[in-house]
Parts: C-alpha cells; sequence; structure tokens
C-alpha cells in the first residue's frame, strides 16, 4: 500500500466555506432582488428552488465519493470533511423543501400535502427529506456514543436510499421535458459510487469465504 | 387610440439601441461581400408600426421585454426556458415563406411582406398563461387570424385548422437531436377547431414590443390563443392548413393524457403532474409574491360561448 497522505491543515476549513458558499451567495442575490436588483433570472423562485435541488445533489455525491476516494488516494483523513458533507446535503435539502414549501406552495399544509400525493416526484422528494432528517438528527458525537458505532452504521446506510431516490427525483422532475442530461450525469455518479461499494462488499465476502 | 410605445418606453430603448449598433454592423457587412446577390438575413429586430386596439388590451402590468425573450418554450431551439434566446440568434427569417392550403378556394403562399400588408397591423396586450404554471403580459403585433383565413376562402368542409411549424435540423438544434429538443415529433405541429381560429381574439402575430419578433418568440410569424396554454400558439409557421378532420398535435401526440388537443386554460383541470388552479405572474410587485388564481378561459370570458354545451372536464 501506497504511503498514507497527510490533508493541509486548511483543508477543512475550505471544505465548509465552500459548503457555505453558494447558500451564502444565494441569500445575497434574495436580498438583492428585494431591494429591486434581481439578478435570479425571470422566475426568480424557480431560479432558487432548482439551485439548492442540485446543490443538494451534488454535495450527495461528494459525500458518498469520500469513502472510494480515501481508498484511492491513500488518504483516510478526508474522513473528516464526510460529517460537513453529509450535514451540508440535509441543509441544502432543507432550503430546497423551504423555498418550495414558502413560495410554490405559500406555507399551504393541506396543498402541500395534496401535492405530495399528487406528483410522485414530490412524493419521492419528500420521502429522501425524511430518510435524511434522522442522519442529519445524530451527526453529532454523542449521538454516536449513545447508539454505538454499529447501530449508527447501520442508521446511516439509510444515505443509499437517498443516491437512489434523489436522481429519482430529479429525473421525474425533468421528464415532462424529456431533458434528461443533468439527472442522467447525477445519477450515472451516484450508481456508481452505489456499485462501487456493493463491489468491495461482493470482495470482502469472497475473502471470508476463503 | 394611444399609440403602442406609451408604457416601457425606456427598456425597449435600450434593447432597440443595441440591435440598431448590430444592424449597422449587419448592413455594412452586406455592404462589403457584395451588392446584387441574393441574401437571406437573420430575425434582427425592427421597429414594426402599429396602432393599439384598445378592445384588447389587459390592464395587466406588462412583463418587461427583457424576460418575455429570454424565458422561453420553444424546444426547436433547446428545452431549457434559456435556450432559445442563445441559439437561436443567428435563425434565418428572411426570406420566409407561409404557404395557406387545404380545404379552401384560393389556396395561396404568403411572402412576409404580403402578410405584414394583408391587414392594418393592431397592437394588443394579452395575458399569456403557459402549461407549466407561470404567465405573463405582453403586446403583440397583428391581426385576427380571421383575416388571412378569409383571404383563402374555406370550403365549407373545413372545419379544423392545422399550423406547422418550421423543422429545419441545420439551424435548429432540437430538431437536429432528441436530446435538445425533448423527442417531440417534427414538425412542430398544433390545431384549433375552425370557430376558434376565426374567433376576433386569435391572433397571427408578427411582431411585440413595437418590434418585429425575435427568433425565441417564433420569428417570424406566429399563432396568439391567448385562452388557451402557451403552446397552443405555434411559433415560426410554414404552413396553415384547413382539415375536415381533427390534426393531429404535437404534445397531445407526445403525452395524450397530459395535453388535450383543446388545452384551454382552465383552473378546475389539473395537469396529472401539477395544478392549473394558479400561476406564477411574471413578475410580480414583488419578486416572491404569492402565485395568483388562474381564471377560466386566461380571463377571456368572451371566448365560452364556443364550448357551451361541450364537458370541458372531458375535452381539456
Amino acid at each position: 500500500m501506497a504511503t498514507q497522505r497527510k490533508l493541509p491543515s486548511w483543508f477543512k476549513p475550505a471544505v465548509i466555506a465552500a459548503l457555505f458558499t453558494p447558500a451564502l451567495w444565494t441569500a445575497w442575490q434574495i436580498w438583492q432582488a428585494l431591494e429591486g436588483n434581481n439578478d435570479l433570472g425571470v422566475n426568480p423562485i424557480e431560479t432558487i428552488i432548482r439551485r439548492t435541488g442540485e446543490i443538494t445533489i451534488i454535495v450527495l455525491s461528494l459525500t458518498l465519493a469520500v469513502t472510494p476516494l480515501r481508498q484511492w488516494l491513500s488518504m483516510p483523513a478526508l474522513l473528516t470533511v464526510r460529517r460537513a458533507l453529509g450535514v451540508a446535503t440535509f441543509a441544502y435539502a432543507t432550503l430546497h423543501l423551504a423555498a418550495y414549501s414558502a413560495w410554490d406552495q405559500g406555507f399551504d399544509v393541506v396543498e402541500i400535502l395534496k401535492d405530495t400525493a399528487k406528483r410522485p416526484f414530490i412524493f419521492v422528494g419528500m420521502a429522501s427529506w425524511l430518510l435524511m432528517l434522522p442522519l442529519a438528527l445524530t451527526s453529532f458525537n454523542a449521538a454516536i456514543k449513545y447508539l454505538g458505532g454499529k447501530r449508527w452504521q447501520l442508521l446511516h446506510k439509510a444515505v443509499y436510499a437517498v443516491a437512489l431516490l434523489g436522481p429519482l427525483h430529479f429525473w421525474w422532475m425533468k421528464a415532462g421535458k424529456q431533458d434528461f442530461a443533468r439527472p442522467a450525469l447525477y445519477g450515472g455518479i451516484l450508481l456508481a459510487l452505489l456499485a462501487w461499494r456493493v463491489w468491495k462488499w461482493q470482495q470482502k465476502r469472497l475473502l471470508l469465504v476463503k | 387610440m394611444k399609440p403602442w410605445h406609451t408604457p416601457g418606453l425606456t427598456s425597449n430603448d435600450i434593447t432597440s439601441e443595441s440591435i440598431y449598433l448590430r444592424r449597422r454592423e449587419l448592413i455594412a457587412a452586406a455592404g462589403l461581400t457584395g451588392i446584387g446577390l441574393a441574401t437571406s438575413s437573420t430575425a434582427q429586430a425592427a421597429t414594426l408600426k402599429s396602432i393599439r386596439n384598445a378592445a384588447f388590451v389587459a390592464t395587466d402590468k406588462e412583463t418587461p421585454f427583457a424576460s418575455a425573450s429570454t424565458y422561453n418554450n420553444f424546444y426547436e431551439f433547446g428545452t431549457d426556458k434559456a435556450d432559445p434566446a442563445k441559439t437561436a440568434k443567428n435563425f434565418v427569417t428572411t426570406p420566409w415563406q407561409l404557404r395557406v392550403e387545404g380545404e379552401c378556394l384560393k389556396p395561396r403562399t404568403f411572402d412576409l411582406d404580403d402578410l405584414l400588408k394583408l391587414a392594418p397591423l393592431e397592437e394588443r396586450v394579452y395575458r399569456l398563461r403557459c402549461v407549466e404554471g407561470w404567465s405573463m403580459v405582453i403586446p403583440w403585433i397583428g391581426y385576427s387570424l380571421s383575416t388571412l383565413i378569409n383571404a383563402v376562402q374555406p370550403k365549407g368542409n373545413a372545419k379544423f385548422v392545422e399550423f406547422l411549424s418550421l423543422a429545419d435540423p441545420k439551424q435548429m438544434p432540437g430538431v437536429a437531436s432528441r436530446f435538445v429538443g425533448g423527442g417531440l415529433d417534427w414538425p412542430y405541429a398544433e390545431g384549433l377547431r375552425l370557430d376558434e381560429a376565426m374567433h376576433p381574439l386569435t391572433l397571427l402575430t408578427l411582431g411585440m414590443y413595437g418590434q418585429t419578433l425575435p427568433p425565441q418568440n417564433g420569428a417570424p410569424v406566429r399563432l396568439t390563443v391567448p385562452w388557451k396554454y402557451g403552446f397552443k400558439s405555434a411559433k415560426s409557421i410554414v404552413t396553415i392548413r384547413l382539415t375536415a378532420n381533427q390534426p393531429a398535435t404535437a404534445w397531445n401526440k407526445a403525452i395524450a393524457n397530459e395535453y388535450g388537443f383543446f388545452s384551454n386554460v382552465n383552473p378546475t383541470v389539473d395537469h396529472p403532474r401539477w395544478t392549473q388552479a394558479t400561476e406564477r405572474r411574471l413578475p410580480e410587485s414583488s419578486v416572491f409574491a404569492a402565485k395568483r388564481k388562474t381564471l377560466m378561459f386566461n380571463g377571456y370570458d368572451q371566448v365560452a360561448s364556443l364550448y357551451t354545451g361541450m364537458d370541458l372536464k372531458r375535452f381539456f
């Protein structure tokens, strides 16, 4: 095995800063739009909903890329940013859900429930967010200790379901326009990241059998 | 009657100035490449004079030209609403011919100039409601389609009108590739019942905001049917055909249970995948204002008599 490479000390702060950047930039643009300098396109609400959704799926992909990258790059220290990435995935999903609930549905709970029942892609999006909720709520050391490493890991395997439902949500949303380029891109990346895990798991099982 | 340019003069000024500069370049370039050659030219915005028809002016706040010309569904130029303004820039609209044929006594091919001279150009401010749930308010220029249809003298058996858009894979990336154009059947086909086509509201459209149509808005000639979802208003039309039978239409062929032949704006008939009860007006007074309620026939109650006795939930 190659020698393990260390991460520079600025790496984790840089990742966290990068994760905050789109949210802060969007907040600035919203403030500007309210001041009359709209830079969010012709349909600002659509822009924000779509942007937060796309960032969610990108950060989810980065989160799931941590484990394979640790091995390929011989950088086990990458693990130190996985929690930040996971929490950011949930945070952007929450902003996405909040933007939809507030601006698309006017915070009308009945309408949101009706919309969830009516539209499969909304249902899948809601399911993804609900699956992420317990993971986000157990993302601190005390929760890991309380649950025990094994149970915590088992619970957090739910992220694999999210990795399937997230791109499905995006795919279905774009189905009306048959505009599958980006859903296919993210779906492909996430599927590859899942496939890598299945392959590793198979290898491990074969080794155990031997 | 007021002249067309009372509202929105500032934004119009900005646009026309930039186009003015481009036009000079174009004229200069044309001059250098050779006088006397037969030339075709791209859709450059030019001033189009018209008289505002007060009977057809929505009192809603107009959508700025910049919004109406950068947020377009025109799948021939890409499915993203930002695509057409970019990919249709060099769309050639001169020369352009519109063939009007089918069940009529005097089928005829119209040049653009013929169309511009067929009737006095009117400016009408219409609400446009997209099936996706957003709406705009646009000052169009044209005249009632009935003028054109009457010019070819429909026969008694003409019951429908079919509209075919240009489908040129060389100019239209969405026609060349299903991955760009959403995989619709080309040419884009639309249709109306003859009485719908003859209704005075139905506008044969040659311009907007005091200018000729930009490519992304359907240059050089399109349809505007304000009480129907926007996709019924075919763009860049090359053929209008009077028919005895109901023509097949592009979106109905693609997804029949989602897009009916009539596609009248109707808040009580939801799209299978989303509500049609509300819409987002672009722009609203505040960027984050609530959606507004969608009106039956997009507020154009005068067309209700066309559908007397019809079950509009069944014939959606």
